[in-house]
């Protein structure tokens, strides 16, 4: 099929950016979506111009590399489905399509549709683990997990933290991104030691990396491609509620 | 160059505890005057960074992502193996360490076995105590699944997602040592080479894949964790990223590299589709407990599998082994589907393509059940091949997964170069020939969690640590030297851009250095490649410069390497005149075509090492001793 591209290119930070367009023959529907860019840029090369630049790596939706809006919703038409799983089959023949970096001021553009997503490992850094220093683990059968509750605290851990979740949202919130991992160590009898300080300084680190607050539009569980339910969001609340009422900090 | 293993003496049993327990130790408040640098942070790199850091000692971690949390660990699916017995089938720590060396064709370390087998036990705990989500019995007790090579059920494992788990509870661990300030981080960092002063290895050359810049940085240790270099293949399950370049340069620096030429083809992935793939992606070995692996009998038969009565259809697996059938270990279970597609039974485009099939199983357990197993792994299936493997068996064949061959590393997980300790894909040592399933992610972290925090602490207090500078002769020359490299590539202005180069070596090393070799296609690939190299440094285009986010840049820098390191994976594969585990050679094969093992010659670790631009490089040989088990033919019949 035949395709037109329209590319958000910004060569730098600080640089301004626009949308360019890109026409591009024979794309097969078996391509994927990447795939489909890898033969544009092998294109814009032989031409001797600069290359799109695009962060991805396994290919296989899992490592949250990869991230673009594509036609206005991150990582495009298909829900449940990373930009590196989108194959073209989601598209027919001279269809436009416009492809933008993640927009959130916490998410500053490196180059091109590459964005500087730290701010996230920022967030778990205040408190997404559980303190157990290597060796200190009793065996793994002592302490019973109801299977429900492993499977749930399992769906939370599901994020692959691409923060397609932070540009979906109209105020550019990573609610879902920390209410999954709050959730998913808030589960398990493991996490229930550092819940409280856990909630609370996250939550509040997020507010401090510039990332907006959550309004109820559920735009993040729509774009997921984990599919991460808005619930963890009201929990979270819950456990910061909590925290700032009976929390020691 | 000496090769010394360092196994200690003793019996296998006691030997790792009674090491620990004579090992020097570093008092704990000098471990912060120690400096160590962590390269790679996926499961080992973040496992061991997180703790020498709890240890006390001063880390600085380099990775290429932009986060640690990408590394390609994250991709495994299946599981986790361990020796808990959880499940009263008879497994035991001598059990699983005597399915890792036989699955590995007789061509691992024992003694290093025996420990990964010993500690298996005490990294599910950790994990479980971090948090990971295991899977569950209803009684809230740890579940376990069955993987190829084994005959108890000893697999723990998180969905189809268990090396994402496991890699985000190293990095969590990580990252709490980052927000402690134990830990200094350098995401979009790449190692172009290694430092040596006074021959130890005092640290790296590293490229910030944002601004270009080249910098050095100076430690007391250094960790590879640096992954397997599969995707000198181009098409592999590797993430895009994977490569070879800072093992390649640490051998290019003294490192011996063991065995380059075992590299594992894993028999179920998605085939592939047309000129313009990527990379390839695997559906995970746990399918293999419930499907059943098949292709028509008759050849060329072009009927959709649902019109192929029963009567005629090869379950080939079954068929030739059947005591683990379609759990037969993956060298095996992958050369057999070649040899079928091969004979012109393969199925899809090309032929080149196996089913795949859960008819049965959906029978037999319900499609309820099915869907509760593998669920993610059919939407993956259906994503890629818009095909529906509810109501058509899969299509599969065997691609690039795994490489067994790294950085020769002695008991102490240290190389031929003092003070380059070396962890998990990137070293050789535990898996021989061939890896068994659920087996990379034991090693990972077992060398991160358990094995290194006890080693480098014994070498580091052996002292002797001068003070080292970033300006110091042999760190500006190193520095020098990938400027230069850098500026060496972006003048060439030639044509071809890296991956239709990366695209072409990856072709040369699967039609001659895959799945089966042999002495007349080695010698053939030996020439085609420095040629291709040749024309690689005279006719390369990349555009933009070396001093902004350039990936194209990035990825030359990558594929040069591969271009020297494919010859060596040749060499080792033509010197290897036998058949052993993933190193499949045609002239040795049984009378029904199983891989026939030379021990009387061959029962060593090939360890080359660098001995310049244009010189073979010189074979050193570690001879493999087995105390606790004897050398047998493998069978899975």
């Amino acid at each position: 099929m035949q395709l037109r591209l329209h590319i958000w290119r910004q060569a730098g930070p600080s640089a301004e950016g626009m949308l360019k367009t890109y026409d591009i023959g024979n794309v097969s529907e078996h391509m994927s979506f990447l795939e489909m860019l890898d033969v544009l840029n092998e294109e814009l090369m032989l031409k001797g111009e600069e290359p799109v630049a695009f962060d991805h790596d396994c290919r296989e939706g899992i490592c949250g590399t990869c991230g673009m809006v594509i036609n206005g919703r991150p990582h495009g038409p298909a829900s449940r489905t990373t930009a590196c799983q989108l194959h073209m089959r989601s598209f027919k023949d001279g269809d436009e399509i416009y492809i933008e970096p993640w927009r959130a001021s916490a998410f500053p553009v490196v180059k091109d549709l590459v964005v500087d997503r730290t701010s996230l490992d920022r967030i778990i850094q205040k408190g997404g683990f559980v303190s157990v220093n290597t060796g200190n683990a009793l065996d793994g059968n002592t302490l019973p997990v109801s299977k429900i509750d492993a499977d749930l605290a399992m769906d939370a851990a599901s994020c692959i933290g691409c923060g397609a979740c932070v540009a979906a949202c109209p105020n550019a919130s990573a609610m879902l991104f920390t209410a999954a991992k709050i959730g998913h160590l808030g589960m398990l009898p493991q996490g229930q030691a550092e819940r409280s300080t856990r909630a609370m300084r996250m939550v509040l680190h997020m507010d401090a990396e510039g990332f907006g607050g959550c309004s109820n539009q559920y735009e993040c569980e729509a774009a997921c491609p984990k599919g991460i339910s808005v619930d963890w969001i009201a929990r979270m609340n819950r456990d910061f509620v909590k925290s700032s009422v009976v929390g020691r900090e | 160059m000496q090769l010394n293993s360092n196994v200690p003496d003793g019996p296998l049993e006691s030997k790792w505890d009674d090491y620990k327990a004579h090992l020097k130790l570093v008092n704990p408040a000098n471990k912060r005057k120690y400096h160590v640098i962590v390269v790679g942070t996926g499961l080992a790199g973040a496992s061991a960074a997180a703790s020498l850091a709890e240890l006390g000692y001063k880390v600085t971690a380099f990775t290429y992502h932009d986060s640690p949390r990408r590394a390609h660990s994250i991709a495994a699916q299946g599981g986790i193996n361990a020796a808990k017995n959880y499940q009263n089938d008879g497994d035991s720590v001598y059990r699983l360490f005597y399915d890792t060396v036989k699955g590995g064709d007789f061509r691992a370390r024992e003694a290093n076995v025996y420990r990964l087998a010993q500690v298996s036990v005490n990294i599910i705990d950790q994990c479980v105590a971090q948090g990971v989500p295991f899977a569950r019995e209803y009684g809230g007790y740890l579940a376990n699944r069955s993987f190829g090579g084994a005959q108890v059920s000893r697999t723990f494992y998180a969905r189809g997602q268990t090396g994402q788990q496991l890699l985000l509870g190293a990095y969590q661990a990580l990252e709490r040592q980052i927000g402690l300030g134990s830990v200094k981080m350098h995401c979009k960092n790449e190692m172009l080479d290694l430092v040596i002063v006074d021959g130890r290895a005092r640290g790296i050359v590293s490229r910030d894949l944002v601004t270009g810049a080249i910098s050095t940085h100076m430690a007391d240790a250094v960790l590879m964790c640096t992954g397997g270099y599969g995707n000198v293949f181009y098409l592999s399950t590797n993430a895009k990223a994977c490569n070879v370049t800072a093992a390649f340069r640490a051998y290019k620096r003294g490192a011996a590299f063991g065995n380059p030429c075992y590299t594992q083809i894993h028999p179920t992935c998605i085939p592939v589709s047309g000129d313009y793939q990527s990379k390839l992606t695997l559906m995970s070995e746990s399918l293999r407990n419930d499907g059943r692996i098949w292709v028509p009998k008759q050849k060329g038969d072009t009927r959709p599998p649902d019109q192929i009565p029963e009567g005629e259809r090869d379950y080939y697996l079954e068929r030739k082994y059947p005591s683990y059938g379609n759990l037969s270990p993956r060298d095996i279970a992958s050369r057999a589907a070649k040899e079928a597609c091969d004979a012109g039974r393969g199925v899809g485009p090309g032929g080149k393509g196996v089913y795949l099939d859960f008819a049965d199983a959906i029978e037999r357990l319900g499609i309820e059940v099915v869907r509760d197993r593998y669920s993610n792994l059919f939407e993956m299936y259906e994503r890629i091949t818009g095909e529906d493997p509810y109501k058509v068996p899969m299509r599969i064949y065997p691609a690039v997964h795994y490489t067994m061959g790294g950085l020769w590393v002695d008991y102490d997980l240290m190389s031929s170069i003092p003070g380059l300790f070396v962890l998990g894909e990137a070293n050789f040592s535990d898996h021989g020939a061939n890896r068994l399933g659920a087996s990379a992610l034991m090693q990972g972290l077992a060398d991160g969690y358990f094995v290194v925090p006890y080693t480098l602490g014994g070498y580091l207090a052996k002292g002797g640590f001068d003070k080292v500078s970033a300006e110091g002769p042999e760190a500006k020359a190193a520095r020098v030297a990938s400027q230069e490299k850098v500026q060496r590539l972006l003048a060439i202005k030639g044509k071809r851009t890296p991956a239709s180069f990366h695209r072409e070596l990856g072709k040369i090393m699967w039609d001659y250095c895959g799945m089966a070799r042999n002495e007349a296609g080695l010698k053939k690939a030996l020439e085609l490649i420095p040629a291709l190299r040749a024309e690689f440094w005279s006719n390369l285009s990349i555009p933009g410069t070396g001093e902004e986010l350039n990936q194209t840049l990035e990825h030359a820098l990558r594929v040069a390497d591969f271009m020297e390191f494919a010859e060596l994976m040749c060499l080792d594969a033509l010197h290897r005149n036998e058949s052993a585990g993933g190193h499949f050679r045609e002239e040795y094969q049984t009378e029904d075509g199983e891989a026939l093992r030379n021990d009387e010659d061959f029962c060593y670790v090939a360890a080359w090492e660098y001995a310049g631009e244009s010189t073979r490089p010189i074979l050193h040989k570690e001879p493999l001793t087995f105390e606790s088990v004897e050398l047998a033919t493998r069978s899975y019949k």
